[in-house]
């Protein structure tokens, strides 16, 4: 038996790890997984302080990981793990991003000082309407199990962003999905909602994935591998059947783009943001958005580039139905959550006419333009967490009027993330609107960008809504309290606040990174 | 003293800073603050408006901003003729209405934070006339606008001041998305936004796209200065407190659109079309604003619409290019004095007459307010033109240039400017007599909050920058254009002023004319105003004309027809596509009034199924139109 082992060990040759490139993503994995052991061995007062440590720990070491890697890494990029995962410059870009965003994402998940027991429920078992629901209800428990369904869906990020072929992908793309179904489940008030949310998002996902699955079988019959540079190699001038290609690139965009809550595959992004808990809303908007987005990126411009003068315009239909869906609807919306949802439905659209480019400007317009958007909306959603009522969230924005004269900071740092969210200058969503549209328009996307702005312009105005109400009416006489917030959130805020003021002051050094260098091909 | 030009903006950013974030503890001194740094900046001005030479522009880099691959946009400042002149106006007459805001906001609890809006406004401002590229004036004009917007709202009880605000800011992003995409062509043709390269290389792109620029560019200074189409946010304006009104609405944000197009005049010095809808629009707008100007009861609505008006005088002015750029900068000066002043003796009406704006209640105020009679009949004497006070020089010069047009433009352009002269006489004759002659109507009536009537002098805090305006309403024209002072010193930034040798009438009975033509304007208001007595109530069975002025000229139906309905309808049309839409908005509103998990749940309409089905649709539209794109 030994001796078969042995035989086999040698002829199976075990692929080359660069320990040290994928070290962060390992650090991630590996605390999700302590995180689980905690859940079971740890006693119930000490899960909560055990898990924030570990889960602000192992992104913090995961930073650092990064941090040293990223100094002596080769500029062109590497890749391991045979080919699997390709870590070049807007991998370890995007895996920052990734971190930084979780960081804050953790804060506000991690926070119990606006709610007692914070925003999750204690027993997610329970079913809601019932006696125990309602006694849970004021209970101080929390299901802490959602740090380590956090820290999957991260590590899930990380690889599906640094995926060098669609296998690989595909499995990222369900670490990173099936945990985040799971955390929109859990929301402590309008348990209704937050469960219908989640049923919602595992079935249109699954629906996706799916899609995903189908156009990854059918570029394999294409190509003969999953490879992304192996279906590079195939499109560049062979005599295989076009429709297996075409068909199959169709299909693994559709998932990719329902992952980026790209229209008209957007439907679902509305009611989970709406039902899922606020800070795991604030994870899905920020982080789901950049891994998406950075798959996109590398399937494109790996994969892709040589045919993108026949898909470029079916995805510039896509990219003007996704502005168009998020900035007009966005106009009726009365929930904050849903119209920020809209909002990112159009911010998705503005996105896609980056990644379209294929020009280093484009690649680097939109990996910051991920940045600048994953931090605004981060502390959006933070600030949206601490507008309450007897009932929970006041999320309905009759509440919200007259917000400045109760709380002035408050109103003045939403009106200000709203500025970002509508491309004011001296906000990071300015100088990332900037430099993806003039990469789109180098790129010969003119017409593109003009319609860009205009629905960039009509956006505006539903930010404006909220400003005006905020400023210009009068508080509703129950209206909602501000809760003071603790010293998580504060921070999260204050974060996503700082860097989306510093992104528009002096984006220097983040465009810097942001364009260090392209994708491994290999 | 170049290199350190930054400091013009870094004071009352500042200010602005210090005064909004310090909350309550900067209330004793905070105004104090506000005056103080625009003070300081008006002085860094003037030290460098007299120990430097103009000769050429000289561009400061402070740092890096956008660099991106091709794109390099940089901070940075140009100091140049052009943009010393503004910096003076604005620090100028700024501080000078900072000193009024403190009397005459001294009553409101939150003057604190008015300076520091107005420092804001003026920080700002300062970067859109110093910027050297144009995504640095974007920066200056998006700043601007939102200051604009905080302090046309600033009222906050009255439903009026937030409708206002809010038509100001979607206006004038109808004109930003113009100035965007004027910038993305530069970046696309020319690859740079800084003026030196553009206005380098703006020779050797296609003529189309040179239009086009100008074009868009123009777009942007009409949402910005308030010309037509997008003119109709600026009346509304006025809800805002009246110094703002002085500064912001009148002397120096709303001009920004002229400062843009004499900036930009390489540019439209290579396209004769883009001048020409430039000289349109201007015409257009002057004739419409002193049309309007005369149906208003309200005294700042009616001098909003001259500013409409006089701001028309200055793009028809920079739209006949070479001859009219300084001209045009010329009349922007003067008008930033006496319209401030103007503004600013309305105020202090106001003031005296518990903020009642409607003129038909008052009347005989000169004897009761000396110091804001004298100040504003000056300003008055100058925006009519009476001779050899400023408005005499600035405006007849550009009725002259004007005129000096060839064939049909000559007659057009110059006949319009002229009749726009007599109408302004009208209306201003009309202002005056209301407010400050005839009968005293406010003794008989009480003011809408049920007091009486008890008009004073304002303190000297306010009165002394009235005199001041008023100083500069006399004499400035004079020192400007005689002698053609400001168009030499401005010829380094915008090239030497034409003199046109083919003009429809001869030069010198231009001037003549336009005081005839004005003078018949205030002799039939005296005719109609002055000898008989005007009733305090608004008289509603009246001809035509005058009730179409009552409606802006149709303006506001106009846009509403143009812009608001079809988007009206394209929204009501998207949302019916998404029925869902409806649906949450509706049953939003339901769950608010009642609230509960059995509402919450109603709230949810939508069907995994029917998302399901778009998807699967949008997933078969793309994947045939891959296909078809490829074998068709």
């Amino acid at each position: 038996m030994n001796v078969f082992l042995a035989q086999q060990a040698d002829r199976i040759e075990l692929p080359a790890i660069d320990y040290a490139a994928i070290l962060p993503m390992l650090i991630i994995l590996g605390a999700a997984c302590i995180g689980v052991l905690f859940e079971a061995f740890l006693p119930k007062h000490q899960r909560w302080p055990g898990q924030v440590v570990l889960t602000l720990l192992a992104i913090a070491a995961a930073g650092v990981a990064l941090g040293a890697y990223v100094g002596g890494s080769p500029a062109e990029g590497t890749t391991t793990l045979s080919g699997t995962l390709s870590i070049d410059r807007p991998a370890l870009f995007l895996w920052g991003t990734l971190l930084a965003l979780a960081l804050g994402a953790v804060l506000l998940i991690a926070d119990r000082s606006i709610e007692p027991g914070g925003a999750f429920v204690a027993q997610a078992g329970i079913a809601p309407g019932t006696v125990q629901d309602r006694a849970q209800v004021g209970s101080t428990g929390m299901q802490t199990e959602v740090f380590p369904l956090a820290l999957f869906a991260l590590g899930g990020m990380m690889a599906f962003c640094s995926a060098n072929d669609l296998l690989t992908m595909f499995i990222a793309l369900e670490v990173l999905s099936l945990p985040l179904y799971l955390m929109c489940g859990l929301a402590r008030r309008r348990r209704l909602l937050s469960q219908e949310a989640a049923v919602k998002y595992f079935l249109l996902g699954a629906f996706a994935s799916a899609f995903f699955l189908y156009g990854l079988a059918l570029l394999y019959g294409y190509a003969g591998s999953v490879k992304l540079a192996d279906i590079a190699n195939a499109t560049a001038g062979t005599d295989r059947s076009d429709t297996l290609l075409f068909a199959g690139l169709g299909l693994l965009m559709v998932g990719l783009l329902f992952k980026g809550s790209v229209g008209p595959f957007h439907t679902w992004t509305p009611d989970v943001y709406q039902g899922a808990p606020t800070p795991v809303t604030a994870f899905m908007a920020a982080c789901t958005k950049v891994a998406a987005f950075g798959g996109m990126l590398r399937v494109l411009t790996v994969a892709f580039e040589s045919t993108s003068w026949e898909w470029r315009g079916v995805l510039w239909g896509v990219a003007i139905v996704s502005m168009l869906i998020g900035a007009v609807l966005g106009l009726t919306q009365t929930d904050v959550k849903r119209m920020i949802a809209y909002s990112s439905i159009a911010h998705a659209g503005f996105l896609l006419i980056g990644t379209m480019a294929l020009t280093e400007d484009g690649l680097s317009g939109t990996l910051f333009y991920l940045l600048a958007y994953g931090f605004t909306t981060l502390a959006a959603f933070g600030v949206i967490s601490l507008v309450r009522d007897s009932t929970g969230e006041a999320t309905h924005l009759s509440a919200w009027a007259g917000l400045a004269k109760r709380s002035p900071l408050l109103a003045a740092v939403f009106t200000f993330l709203l500025l970002a969210l509508a491309g004011i200058p001296l906000t990071s969503g300015f100088v990332g609107k900037f430099v993806v549209f003039s990469a789109a328009l180098s790129d010969g996307m003119a017409p593109l960008v003009v319609i860009a702005l205009v629905f960039s312009a009509v956006a505006a105005f539903f930010y404006l809504r909220v400003v005006v109400l905020m400023y210009f009416s009068e508080p509703a006489a129950d209206g909602p309290t501000v809760s003071v917030p603790g010293a998580f959130t504060t921070a999260a805020i204050t974060l996503g606040v700082a860097v989306t003021l510093l992104l528009g002051v002096l984006p220097a050094f983040a465009l810097d990174w942001a364009g260090a260098g392209g994708f491994a091909i290999s | 003293m170049i290199a350190s030009s930054w400091l013009l903006v870094a004071f009352p950013a500042l200010g602005a800073l210090i005064l909004l974030a310090g909350g309550k503890r900067t209330d004793a001194w905070g105004h104090l603050l506000g005056c103080a740094t625009v003070i300081a900046s008006f002085v860094y001005g003037l030290v460098l408006f007299f120990s430097t030479s103009f000769d050429q522009a000289s561009d400061t880099t402070l740092y890096s901003w956008i660099p991106v691959g091709a794109l390099q946009v940089d901070f940075g400042l140009r100091i140049d003729a052009l943009s010393v002149i503004f910096v003076l106006l604005i620090t100028g007459v700024g501080a000078l209405i900072h000193i009024y805001s403190i009397g005459y906001m001294s009553d409101d609890a939150n003057r604190r934070r008015f300076f520091g809006y107005l420092n804001l406004f003026v920080a700002s401002m300062l970067i859109l006339v110093l910027g050297n590229s144009f995504v640095t004036l974007y920066l200056g004009w998006e700043g601007v606008g939102l200051a604009s917007y905080l302090l046309i709202g600033w009222y906050q009880d009255r439903p009026t001041a937030a409708t206002a605000a809010k038509k100001a800011f979607l206006m004038n992003r109808v004109g930003d998305v113009g100035l965007a995409l004027a910038i993305f062509l530069m970046f696309k043709y020319i690859g740079s936004t800084g003026y030196a390269e553009v206005f380098a290389g703006i020779g050797d792109i296609p003529p189309a796209a040179i239009t086009a620029i100008a074009l868009l560019l123009l777009l942007g200074a009409c949402g910005k200065s308030g010309q037509f189409p997008l003119q109709a946010w600026l009346p509304d304006a006025m809800e805002g407190p009246t110094p703002v009104s002085a500064l912001i609405h009148a002397a120096t944000m709303v001009t920004a659109g002229v400062y843009l197009i004499a900036r930009a005049a390489p540019i439209y010095n290579l396209t004769e079309d883009g001048r020409l809808v430039v000289t349109i629009v201007g015409a257009f707008t002057l004739l419409l604003g002193s049309i309007i100007g005369c149906a208003y009861d309200d005294i700042k609505k009616v001098l909003a619409y001259s500013t409409v008006s006089q701001i028309g005088y200055m793009m028809l002015a920079v739209g006949l290019g070479p001859f009219g750029y300084a001209l045009g900068i010329a009349h922007l000066l003067t008008h930033g004095f006496f319209k401030a002043g103007l503004f600013l003796g309305a105020g202090s009406v106001m003031h005296a007459m518990n903020d009642e704006v409607d003129m038909r209640k008052f009347g005989g105020l000169r004897s009761k307010m000396p110091i804001t009679f004298a100040t504003f009949g000056l300003g008055y004497l100058a925006i009519i033109g009476f001779p050899f006070l400023s408005g005499f020089f600035t405006k007849d010069a550009i009725i002259e240039a004007a005129f000096g047009q060839e064939g049909w433009r000559g007659w057009v352009f110059g006949g319009a400017a002229l009749l726009a002269a007599g109408i302004t006489g009208f209306y201003m004759t009309r202002l005056v007599l209301l407010t400050f002659f005839g009968k005293q109507r406010w003794r008989e009536i009480k003011s809408s909050d049920g007091r009486d009537f008890h008009p004073h002098e304002s303190p000297t805090v306010m009165t002394a920058p009235m005199i001041v305006l008023a100083v500069g309403s006399v004499g400035a024209g004079a020192w400007l254009i005689l002698g053609d002072r400001l168009a030499d010193f401005l010829a380094p930034a915008v090239g030497p002023l034409a003199e046109s040798e083919h003009g429809v009438l001869p030069h010198a009975i231009v001037p003549w004319l336009t005081v005839l033509i004005s003078a018949l304007g205030v002799g039939l208001a005296w005719m109609l105003f002055g000898r008989k007595e005007t009733a305090v109530e608004r008289p509603q069975n009246v001809a035509w004309p005058v009730r179409a002025a009552r409606k802006d000229l149709y303006g506001n139906a106009l846009n509403e027809t143009l812009v608001a309905t079809p988007s009206l309808w394209a929204t009501r049309f998207a949302v019916f596509l998404d029925n869902r839409g409806v649906d949450g908005a509706v049953n939003g509103l339901a769950a608010a009034l009642g609230g509960g998990s059995g509402r919450m749940r109603r709230l949810q309409t939508g069907f995994v199924r029917s998302y399901a089905l778009s998807m699967l649709g949008g997933t078969v539209l793309i994947v045939a139109a891959l296909l078809m794109v490829r074998f068709s």
